[in-house]
């Protein structure tokens, strides 16, 4: 299976549900002459012209809002917001249109639109465009929420996305374009809304996601050294979110370490431990610990920022506690 | 809003009650303090009483069942509200129907000097919710199990280390051979008998008991008593244990490490006295509780364990009667007992044990001569105290035992 960066990933679903079916189109700032801002769509204008891959002005209510009545009207389109932090311009089409449309009208119209955000921190690009705002987005029925943490995951869940009816806000890490990942060639999808266990272990469950589960792993690994076995459940979908997994490894093990980017407080963290105290209560062995950001909008300053966002040794640490 | 009733939880080791009998039948008005049913516990049969007024609705058990506390068994509707649609046991726990034992009071002392002196809620055990679970199921108690979790919470591995510590211990022997049949046919364990051997074992196996006896002289107590009741109505006549729930009450003011319980690794000493007098009833015996005896009069302390006692007898004990004592008096003396020791009442720190006050030779200055002698033996826990202790409680108790003119000053 070859080995892939997640941009490739990203780029290879895209490209492949274009071929695939000619609804599909892709609409935001700079996907079309420059390729991306991030480099996912480079040679998608040349290859399927300028009427498919469309430059759009920098107003992400007018990308989300075209992007709904495309869908209304029975395209599938892919929009792009270049960082998540703009969905808050566009804040009213997301929430109050694209995800009740379908409920407003009776079910009249379906919406089967993905909007791509880029989220995240870590690139020193100031409190603005930092953010990790899924459990913002997460909270609205209506609207699945998809963010995925290795390139194989990226490319089936993305080609999930396209073909759902639904509205899909599919979210990508800012610092994981680069990740490297087995992926198979071809199609194949990923059903929304399934959860995945990324390493079996016995001792304690660490629930992430996205960029969370990257350091969850990293954390369980250096953990194995010390004879600790943690078992890595990816979230992979917080809406609908999937608990099975979860609170079957939770059952298990009896311990659990739950980790995101986003600010703890009304956090992904915090359903996942309501949930599992809910469904799990008698198998609790341990108080739950969950590992976040610190509350503090995000410093521009590298090793200030850093020191904001969760690492591989606050997962240790956490794990530490609840053994 | 139709509340809902359920199985009060009558004691800290009742798990489950065995409803009787209704009182109230569906469909019947109820008002605020009315009998609802009766249930028998593993002490005694006890009338649960309505929290609140309205109509009885519906009831969630039938007569006869066994079951757990905290489960609905009955819903009670407003005047007026419809009944039907009602009878879904509601999620909501009824309010107001637990009866525990007030602790308010208490103080905790750490168990050394070194420990921090943290207050700590003495109901509280610090446990894992699964660590409860599996204690449940294996029924162990969590009470004096140390924790090996932050904060020294009990946890899973706690739990079943203890199970594994205990299995071998617990399990008798195969027999050789089978049993013969008992000659008069077998007879299963009222829930009494259950529920003393149980805790028995339990005080036996968990708390390290010793001994010490003392020989009192109880010529003038004899003396005193009789004096009294000699002026007193044949029904409130002082029994000879009156005077020595008086004397170990007084006793006990100086000895606030007698009158405690091991909660884990601390020490919790109660600030109320409350003296449990053991009451053979049929087929079995109930401690009844003489609540802050210290504080009360010969007279008061005589009416008291009367009624508590004849409550006893007939199994018409409310749970006050038999909840909250701090230390134990058994007497047999009215059996002609010269001596014998008793097993400590968990959770308490001591029991006194007391034989009849009998007739014998003593010598008195270098003469031989009758006179009355009554034999005490204290158990006590050996966690929480030692010898020395217990012989000077023991002292102090004579005190007022052969001088008893000062239990009434």
């Amino acid at each position: 299976m070859p080995r892939i960066t997640l941009r490739e990933a990203i780029s290879q679903a895209l490209w492949e549900e274009m071929e695939r079916d000619p609804k599909v189109f892709i609409l935001g700032e700079e996907v079309g002459v420059w390729g991306g801002t991030y480099a996912v769509t480079k040679g998608f204008y040349d290859h399927f012209g300028e009427k498919r891959v469309k430059d759009t002005p920098i107003a992400e209510a007018v990308i989300v809002g075209a992007a709904i009545g495309a869908a209304m009207a029975g395209q599938r389109p892919v929009a792009e917001l270049m960082t998540i932090n703009f969905a808050f311009s566009a804040m009213d089409h997301i929430v109050n249109e694209a995800a009740k449309l379908h409920y407003m009208f009776g079910g009249q119209f379906r919406l089967p639109l993905v909007i791509r955000a880029v989220g995240g921190g870590g690139r020193q690009l100031g409190a603005t465009h930092s953010q990790t705002p899924d459990a913002v987005f997460a909270h609205f029925p209506g609207l699945k929420v998809v963010s995925p943490g290795t390139p194989a995951d990226a490319k089936g869940l993305l080609k999930s996305a396209i073909r759902s009816d639904d509205p899909v806000l599919f979210i990508e890490h800012a610092t994981m374009y680069q990740v490297r990942g087995e992926v198979p060639e071809g199609d194949y999808t990923i059903p929304i809304g399934q959860s995945k266990i990324q390493r079996a272990g016995r001792d304690v469950t660490v629930v992430a996601y996205s960029k969370g589960l990257e350091i969850a792993l990293k954390a369980a690994d250096a953990l194995a050294k010390d004879g600790v076995e943690a078992e890595v459940v990816d979230l992979r979908t917080l809406r609908p979110l999937d608990m099975q997994p979860v609170v079957e490894s939770f059952k298990k093990t009896n311990r659990a370490v739950v980790v995101e980017e986003g600010w703890k407080s009304y956090g992904v963290g915090a359903e996942v431990v309501a949930r599992l105290y809910e469904e799990a209560f008698d198998y609790v062995d341990a108080p739950i610990q969950r590992v976040a950001q610190k509350e503090v909008p995000l410093p521009y300053n590298r090793t200030l920022e850093q020191m904001a966002l969760p690492q591989v040794d606050d997962v240790i640490r956490a794990v530490k506690e609840v053994l | 809003m139709a509340e809902t009733v359920t199985m009060p939880k009558l004691g800290f080791d009742m798990a489950e009650g065995t409803l009787i009998r209704w009182v109230i039948g569906e469909g019947e008005a109820v008002k605020r303090g009315a009998v609802l049913a009766e249930i028998e516990t593993d002490k005694a049969t006890v009338e649960v009483e309505s929290a609140y007024e309205g109509i009885l609705a519906r009831h969630l058990v039938p007569q006869g069942s066994v079951v757990p506390v905290n489960t609905p068994i009955a819903i009670i509707a407003q005047p007026g509200e419809p009944l039907e649609g009602i009878g879904e046991p509601a999620k909501t726990a009824g309010r107001g129907e637990e009866v525990q034992p007030a602790r308010e009071e208490d103080k905790v002392q750490p168990a050394s000097a070194a420990l921090p002196n943290v207050f700590t809620p003495p109901a509280a055990i610090k446990a894992s919710p699964l660590a409860r679970r599996i204690a449940a199921e294996k029924g162990i108690p969590l009470q004096g199990m140390s924790g090996s979790g932050p904060g020294g919470r009990i946890v899973k591995r706690d739990v079943e280390a203890f199970a594994a510590q205990q299995s071998p211990a617990v399990s008798p022997p195969p027999p050789a051979v089978s049993p013969q049949p008992p000659a008069g046919g077998g007879q299963p364990l009222n829930r009494l008998r259950a529920a003393i051997g149980r805790r028995m074992v339990e005080a036996k196996q968990s708390v390290p008991h010793f001994y010490v006896t003392h020989d009192y002289d109880v010529a003038a107590l004899l003396d005193l008593r009789q004096q009294i009741n000699a002026w007193l109505p044949e029904n409130e006549k002082l029994s000879l244990n009156d005077f020595i729930v008086k004397a170990v009450a007084l006793t006990l003011e100086q000895f606030p490490n007698l009158n405690a319980s091991l909660q884990g690794e601390q020490i919790v000493t109660h600030t109320a006295i409350n003296v449990g007098v053991a009451v053979a009833v049929e087929g079995g015996l109930l401690t009844v509780v003489c609540r802050e005896a210290n504080r009360k009069s010969l007279r008061q302390i005589a009416a008291e364990v009367k009624s508590l006692a004849s409550r006893a007898r007939q199994g018409k004990v409310r749970p006050e009667d038999i909840e909250g004592s701090t230390f134990s008096i058994s007497n047999l003396g009215m059996y002609a007992v010269e001596h014998f020791i008793a097993i400590i009442n968990p959770p308490e720190a001591a029991i006194l044990a007391v034989g009849s006050a009998r007739q014998t030779p003593v010598v008195s200055n270098d003469a031989i001569v009758p006179g009355w002698r009554m034999k005490a033996t204290l158990s006590v826990d050996h966690r929480i105290s030692d010898g020395a202790e217990a012989a000077r409680f023991l002292q102090v108790l004579g005190d007022y035992l052969e001088t008893p003119l000062k239990m009434l000053a």
